[in-house]
């Protein structure tokens, strides 16, 4: 393999010299400074979407009186700390955008995919390590776009995250001007960084694995960024396009959207969602891919069914192209639509059951180690199980017509994106802290905080069913205006409570990030005693990861408790006197 | 069972089986939810670390990759074609209508359109009456919905019943209520800052008093 060799050079030939600040710690083209750089992009947002969704509860359990703390604010924000209803509007789309494209995205494919790919297939860096660096600093431009539109007259976008038009194409329905503008430029820049990680990750990871890393040896978290990245090239063109229009729409005097010019509305919802349906298993399958690695590391076997975990992944991908209808359900689409996507809608389920069945089955006469990445991978199967199961009524479309748009839709996607997604990337900070910071995160604070967060999630959330149940519409400001759902509002003042104390807690996290960074317990090479092969490689690694050769590897990734070592643990890349070298 | 887990009083003709395929997918969630929870626990249980254990070294099983693949399937789409004649008759074709209605949604109103002593719609006699929408009762009502600004949503909870209301295009929407009473017409769609608090009232009047409350209200027009 030229490529390899060619950057194994590279790697070699960068360690000679020692590059300075900006060229380190800024304008770095090491995957792993990168890796960090997202991470903290993504940490930095989520305080500003943890914000907005806790200032949304307030004004869901105590409607219109005022927010404590918050009288400075201007108007027309607030007033006198009282949240108006546009300002609301802002916030549940501001929360939602934030949320999927500068903290789960970012985490999961660009923190996580930058650093785990070219360490576990055995590469010296990214296969374009300058298109790496140039991904992150734009993707970071697209944030502070975003941010810049709370400043701008008219406030932030108040369309909801999908930004159906024809809300979102004219301004005077809104009462937003710029917000929604910069909205779209926002995510279509945000669209272009992620392009040049996805074909960064693809390239990676077709091209550079080390000697003996074929196809099925790479780790499933491998699998799970690599289909991602797929999916990724694919689905965001569609958004970009969806998204030029309506800015055609809005500032060009261009009718895609509007029927008085002969357009069409539900064609936004077909581009929007024929993107929005890949971008959930985009923000769900780099989880799965984490859970997978993390519970076969801490079972000590092998992970249940490898294969089958691949092919499903690989299913859902595809699945994931027929189904966006279901979104669309009650949009007015032919009916007789509807009926076929319920029924591909159904089968995808199927691939998610598989890879249920297979952790469990993963757990079976395993030797559990409770660390906190485990208790996290855990909780995100438990999560993602609630998830799953509650799309089965959506999917149904008669049942779909009473949910749609209700309650029992916001607990669905925080299950399967707070309960599924931010567990899969707490339990992956906590797994791979060590080897990206060289130090081991706390145990304590990381427990605190995972029970914590545990409880108050599922008070915050398993509550929302019985409000979707009882009809309470998402994206309204003050549930007491409606005579049906005044008997529930002490549900959502439970919620509003136990939302206050799971936001709390993630402050927890934050410390237990910074804490350990300077008094954690320094990190050995493998901490966990693990099969893959970052594990091999210091921790931190250096510039070109492996001080000496690229590691060679002869197995699969989850050979624990293999009858032919005395250890529980087999790594990827060690020769057994008696194996053949697999590795041709 | 609903009534008791919050759901709203119905009082459609189709609710009872919307209800009832919720009730359906309830008992099957709840079934594979316990048991994958229970399996779940009891694994974490008997098979946590303790001094001197290995794992067991298994990497599979074929057939239990079949069993659990294939008992998921056809649960998935018996499920789906179970609910297939339910949405066909809610939402494709439905029974004859008795009374007409348009309905039209603007920021932040249902304008609802009743066809006027002539019973044509589109003639000078119709009167529109914002948000105050009257039915008979046990008669199917059939609305031509339709919104003149944004996608707003008619939702009317104790029916169970949603449909979008998109400019540009009429959406047929059609139900029969059993029971009398005042129940509301909330908006389900993001339509902007007047959204929440968007609602209409209806009303399931007799035979008797809905022709007179209409005969009042085309009187009140001059029509």
């Amino acid at each position: 393999m030229s490529s390899t060799a060619a950057v194994a050079a590279h790697g070699a030939h960068a360690e000679h010299h020692e590059l300075g600040f900006l060229r380190t710690y800024v304008f770095s083209e090491d995957h792993k400074m990168i890796a960090r750089q997202f991470l903290f992009l993504a940490l930095f947002m989520m305080s500003i979407g943890g914000l907005m969704a806790m200032l949304m509860r307030w004004e869901l359990a105590f409607p219109e009186t005022p927010v404590p703390g918050f009288h400075w604010m201007p108007e027309p924000y607030m007033y006198d700390g009282a949240i108006p209803p546009n300002t609301y509007n802002g916030m549940f789309t501001m929360h939602a955008t934030i949320m999927i494209f500068f903290v789960v995205m970012p985490i999961l494919v660009g923190c996580f995919g930058n650093f785990l790919i070219p360490l576990m297939i055995g590469a010296r860096d990214m296969a374009f390590p300058k298109l790496n660096m140039l991904s992150f600093w734009v993707g970071a431009v697209a944030g502070v776009i975003m941010l810049s539109s709370f400043f701008v007259t008219g406030g932030p976008a108040a369309a909801g995250w999908t930004s159906y038009a024809p809300l979102s194409a004219v301004p005077i329905y809104t009462g937003v001007d710029w917000g929604q503008d910069l909205w779209c430029i926002s995510i279509i820049v945000l669209g272009a960084s992620s392009l040049m990680g996805s074909i960064n990750y693809i390239t990676t990871i077709v091209n550079m694995r080390t000697k003996g890393m074929y196809f099925f040896r790479l780790p499933l978290v491998i699998w799970s960024l690599f289909i991602t990245a797929i999916l990724l090239l694919l689905a965001l063109p569609v958004l970009t396009t969806a998204l030029a229009l309506l800015l055609f729409d809005r500032m060009g005097g261009t009718h895609f959207f509007l029927p008085a010019g002969g357009g069409e509305p539900l064609l936004w919802q077909h581009l929007f969602w024929f993107f929005g349906h890949p971008e959930v298993y985009i923000m769900i399958l780099p989880a799965m891919g984490i859970a997978s690695d993390i519970i076969a590391t801490f079972s000590r076997k092998p992970i249940f069914g490898y294969r089958s975990m691949a092919y499903a992944m690989a299913t859902i991908a595809f699945l994931s192209w027929i189904v966006w209808g279901h979104h669309m359900f009650q949009s007015g689409m032919d009916p007789a639509l509807g009926s076929s996507f319920m029924i591909t809608t159904m089968v995808i389920g199927v691939p998610s059951a598989i890879k249920t069945f297979n952790w469990l089955g993963t757990l079976y006469k395993g030797n559990i180690h409770y660390t906190t990445a485990m208790l996290n991978a855990l909780a995100f199967v438990a999560m993602f199980v609630i998830g799953g199961l509650s799309g089965v009524w959506m999917a149904c479309t008669p049942v779909d017509m009473y949910i749609h748009d209700t309650y029992f839709i916001v607990a669905h996607i925080h299950y399967v994106l707070f309960g599924g997604s931010l567990f899969g990337v707490f339990a992956g900070v906590t797994y791979w802290y060590p080897k990206m910071f060289g130090r081991m995160m706390n145990e304590t604070l990381g427990k605190i905080h995972f029970w914590i967060t545990f409880v108050a999630f599922n008070c915050t959330f398993f509550p929302m069913h019985i409000l979707g149940m009882g009809g309470h519409m998402r994206r309204i400001y003050n549930p007491m205006q409606y005579d049906f759902l005044k008997p529930l509002q002490g549900i959502n003042i439970f919620i509003s409570i136990s939302a206050f104390v799971l936001g709390a807690a993630q402050f927890i996290f934050l410390a237990n990030i910074i804490y350990s960074y300077f008094k954690g317990a320094k990190a050995p090479e493998n901490p966990w005693h693990a099969n893959t092969l970052e594990w091999t490689a210091p921790s931190p690694p250096g510039h070109g990861n492996w001080p000496g050769a690229l590691p060679t590897v002869y197995r699969g990734p989850y050979e624990y408790s293999s009858p032919e070592v005395a250890e529980d643990y087999l790594p990827q890349s060690q020769l057994l006197e008696h194996s053949t070298a697999a590795a041709d | 069972m609903l009534e008791h887990l919050w759901f709203p009083h119905d009082i459609s003709t189709f609710g009872p089986q919307i209800d009832w395929l919720f009730e359906l997918i309830f008992w099957i969630v709840m079934i594979v939810w316990i048991a994958t929870m229970i399996t779940m626990v009891v694994f974490m249980v008997r098979y946590r670390t303790r001094p001197g254990r290995k794992a067991e070294y298994i990497e599979g099983s074929s057939r239990l990759e079949i069993i659990w693949t294939t008992a998921t399937a056809v649960i998935l789409v018996i499920l789906a074609f179970l609910s297939r004649s339910t949405w066909a008759d809610i939402k494709e074709h439905g029974p004859p209508g008795q009374v007409f209605y348009a309905v039209s949604a603007k920021q932040f109103n249902w304008e609802i359109t009743y066809p006027g002593p002539d019973g044509k719609f589109g003639t000078k006699d119709d009167v529109t009456i914002e948000n105050e929408m009257h039915v008979p009762v046990n008669k199917v009502v059939r609305i031509d919905l339709t919104s003149k600004d944004v996608i707003h949503s008619f939702f009317v909870p104790n029916m169970r019943l949603k449909q979008d209301a998109v400019p540009g295009r009429i959406i047929k929407v059609w139900f029969q209520a059993t029971e009398t009473g005042q129940y509301e017409i909330p908006c389900a769609e993001l339509c902007g800052f007047g959204h929440s608090g968007m609602k209409g009232n209806l009303t399931v009047q007799s035979q008797e008093d809905f022709d007179k409350w209409l005969a009042d209200q085309y009187a009140q027009a001059g029509k």
